[in-house]
């Protein structure tokens, strides 16, 4: 029987360890075996440098690399929010005709289907080639997730759930604010965490199709069509640090709302 | 006499239309006094939970009356007569235990101030006071379902509708749960309206045990249950208790498709 | 849960049939009004063609000839055979891979310990900010092309399939157990098969991720052939035949949802024993 699960801190420790030790012994041999395979066969800077190298054009390139990553992580989360505010308002109203949402969700889930990266050139056109058209773009990169999810969610509550309510003759809008939203939580941050990558995805690969010069797809682009190898991979480095960092903020708001849901009870 | 709490006249309902079509309930009659503790027992899907949705307003009957304290039981249920419990305890998870408990109150609107402790006192009476700030997964089975008892009366309700509620849990557990909700239930003055497959339950808490057959459910038989109140566990050790049991169990058996040796099979859910 | 007593039975067998022709019906329609809005918007705003071309003037783009007198229709259709062909080894490639992690994973929680967190930030990685990379090791060739498909491809699978492999119920595995059934016939006859709708969702994800990887291995400098390349070259002759890139898109967008219907059939006459899911469990 599953009572209290109360773990002593001591035990807890220990488990912390367990979990993630093989991960941080991984990466620093990762980084290790990278470090030698490049020296051992001398490879060419050029086809892959190494970590230190990386790290050293990095420094060196701080101010410039740093300013196009705001920029990009800017059009990102703008445009993230735009999205998965829109996808929670379009799923609330559709929650409200059911008849509407059945008719309408096998498009937003066809859609998924549909490389949208694809409609960049034409957001440059629509919005500009500066930050409006990537904007535009990973507002419509995170917006169908957002939707389906939201919406999968506030139909998807327990019917004896709504019985309850029924019985206390609860209203509408105390349902919806006490049953079916918080009910939807695990959903809509299955959709936010998936979110975060899709938004930085959005925006780097919009600004291959044309941008400012101080935004990161189109540092990493130009560098590495000039075999610049070295700053194309600190250009990388930065996206991936940024990207990363904001998939665990996601987490981390994840687990303070939520701190009931069984992804953020200890195993 | 005086009046009933709930009455059910002549109710019956269908599910399902033309060659699909199921009688659930046909014709079904019963009446509850103030502060009565009646059961209906009879095998699975003979039609006891639609009984109690139909008088929870849950689901209309189709055909028939329903009244509950004189009104209709939309008018009931719109009044906050209900208290439910279901077989499973339907706590929201993202509420700590002592908020579920509260939840009734915050639907209704009761100002905070009025709360005064109910939700607590509520919880101490279910034995899960230190339990408050848990969440519903950290709690076994059995607690799980004390909460639901617990937010089910929160709110003072003049009629208990309980579906099984401890159907899901294990004889040891069953025997205490029916321990405490008798202990409970004497703390209040709900009429309670009782759904289970489990003979010596019935016995146990009822005043009265009415006897279901299935297909199409019909109130076979009503046993008034004697036993002296205060119930507790010594009542399970006196003769007439064991008398109860086999006269509820004959009951059961006279049904012609019981006595046929379908003896509680299980419908496929 | 739910035993409550509502055993309404569905007259059977006109339903299925009514509804396929609703939903014939209700997919036209749905067409029809996009139709007609993107119309009456182009009027009513005054849209510029470069903006937002007819819709007759796309469907035009595919009987157009271009400069060497060739029919566009057979320029899209042997570039989208191209992506389709790079997405198609991409999405095996991925999925293979993936099986293998997750296959590996079910069988060490070492493994999984040290391996997962990487297998999960490597998605979080904008990779395709790495595809540049990708093509400077292994050359403009579809191959790389597909290497990046494979990329977006293999991480649903992974998660998908250890959640499957997890998900199997404890009494069955007992009884495999009770059975002194070897771990390679507990994995074949019990996990595999109960894994597999979470395989089939996976793969429909990946579906979809293997064309967008396709597309955008596409675009940096140096590919020649493929739809990212077709729709590159057309938004820098947006400004006098935007029709083009539209068709482009719609082309592109055909790929996908042609992708995922075909896992989606496959899945159907696989998976039968359970009603498929059209949930697709994300992440």
């Amino acid at each position: 029987m599953a009572t209290v699960g109360a773990v002593e801190p001591g035990h807890r420790g220990r488990t912390m360890v367990q979990e993630y030790l093989p991960a941080v012994v991984v990466f620093i041999t990762a980084i290790a075996l990278w470090e030698a395979f490049v020296f051992v066969f001398k490879i060419q800077f050029y086809l892959l440098p190494a970590p230190h190298v990386i790290i050293q054009t990095f420094r060196g390139q701080a101010p410039i690399i740093i300013e196009a990553g705001l920029y990009t992580f800017h059009e990102a989360l703008v445009g993230y929010g735009v999205g998965c505010g829109l996808g929670v308002l379009a799923a609330m109203a559709a929650s409200r005709a059911p008849g509407f949402a059945d008719l309408v969700l096998p498009y937003a889930i066809a859609s998924a289907s549909v490389p949208i990266i694809a409609l960049a050139p034409v957001a440059i056109v629509w919005f500009g080639i500066d930050q409006g058209s990537k904007i535009a773009i990973v507002t419509l990169m995170t917006f169908f997730p957002m939707f389906i999810s939201t919406l999968r969610g506030l139909l998807s509550v327990p019917p004896q759930s709504l019985e309850l309510m029924r019985s206390y003759a609860a209203s509408d809008g105390q349902v919806f604010l006490k049953l079916r939203l918080p009910a939807s939580l695990p959903y809509m941050f299955n959709a936010l965490k998936v979110g975060t990558t899709l938004a930085m995805i959005g925006a780097v690969v919009s600004e291959y199709f044309g941008g400012r010069f101080k935004s990161l797809g189109v540092y990493i682009v130009s560098n590495a069509s000039l075999i610049r190898t070295r700053e194309a991979w600190s250009g990388i480095l930065v996206a991936c640090a940024l990207s990363l960092t904001f998939y665990l903020v996601v987490v981390l708001v994840e687990r303070l709302v939520m701190p009931w849901h069984t992804s953020t009870r200890k195993a | 006499m005086t009046a009933p709490i709930i009455s059910v006249q002549r109710v019956s309902k269908t599910f399902g239309r033309g060659a699909g079509m199921t009688h659930a309930l046909e014709d079904v009659s019963l009446e509850t006094q103030p502060e009565e503790f009646v059961s209906i027992i009879g095998p699975s899907g003979c039609g006891k939970s639609t009984l109690l949705r139909i008088v929870g307003d849950l689901v209309e009957p189709s055909a028939g009356t329903v009244a509950v304290k004189g009104k209709s039981p939309h008018q009931a249920r719109l009044d906050r007569d209900y208290g439910i419990v279901f077989q499973t305890p339907v706590l929201y998870e993202w509420r700590t235990v002592l908020r579920n408990v509260e939840l009734p109150l915050e639907i209704m609107g009761r100002p905070r101030a009025e709360w005064d402790g109910r939700a607590e006192a509520m919880l101490q009476m279910v034995g899960l006071k230190a339990f408050q700030q848990h969440y519903p997964w950290q709690l076994s089975g059995g607690m799980q379902q004390r909460v639901a008892i617990a937010r089910a009366l929160v709110f003072n309700p003049s009629i208990l509708l309980m579906d099984e509620p401890f159907g899901a849990l294990d004889e040891m557990t069953r025997e205490r749960m029916n321990l405490e909700l008798m202990n409970i239930w004497s703390q209040t003055s709900a009429t309670v309206l009782f759904i289970t497959h489990s003979i010596p339950e019935a016995v146990f808490l009822s005043s009265r045990v009415m006897v279901m057959s299935p297909r199409p459910g019909r109130i076979e038989r009503t046993i008034m249950i004697d036993l002296p109140r205060p119930r507790t566990a010594q009542t399970r050790l006196v003769p007439r208790f064991f008398e109860l049991v086999t006269a509820v169990r004959e009951g059961l058996r006279e049904d012609p498709a019981v006595a046929a040796g379908h003896d509680f099979v299980e419908e496929p859910v | 849960m739910a035993r409550t007593d509502s055993i309404a039975a569905p007259d059977r067998v006109p339903v299925p049939l009514r509804r396929g022709i609703w939903r014939f019906l209700l997919s036209a329609s749905v067409i029809v009004m996009i139709a007609i809005i993107w119309e009456a918007a182009k009027t009513l705003f005054a849209i510029p063609a470069y903006k937002l071309p007819h819709i007759y003037e796309i469907a035009g783009e595919f009987l157009r000839r271009g400069n060497q007198g060739e029919l566009w229709l057979g320029i899209f259709a042997q570039n989208a055979a191209y992506t389709a062909w790079e997405a198609l080894v991409g999405f095996l490639l991925g999925g293979t891979v993936g099986l293998g992690l997750a296959v590996t994973f079910a069988h060490s929680r070492l493994l999984e310990r040290g391996l997962l967190p990487y297998v999960i930030a490597s998605q979080t990685v904008p990779i395709l900010a790495i595809a540049p990379m990708v093509i400077l090791w292994l050359g403009t060739s579809w191959f790389s092309k597909s290497v990046i498909a494979a990329y977006l491809t293999f991480f649903p699978v992974t998660i998908n399939m250890l959640r499957g492999f997890k998900s199997v119920d404890p009494d069955a595995l007992s009884l495999m157990r009770a059975l002194a059934a070897a771990p390679r016939q507990v994995f074949l006859k019990l996990q595999f098969p109960a894994a597999l709708p979470y395989l089939f969702t996976a793969l429909r994800i990946s579906a979809t991720a293997s064309v967008i990887g396709a597309i955008v291995g596409e675009l940096p400098v140096g590919s020649r052939y493929g739809m990212g390349v077709v729709i590159i070259t057309a938004a820098q002759y947006n400004t006098w035949r935007s029709s083009n890139l539209w068709a482009a898109i719609i082309v592109s967008a055909s790929i996908g949802i042609v992708f995922y219907h075909v896992v989606a059939t496959i899945e159907r006459r696989i998976v039968r024993w359970r009603p498929a899911d059209a949930e697709g469990q994300t992440a």
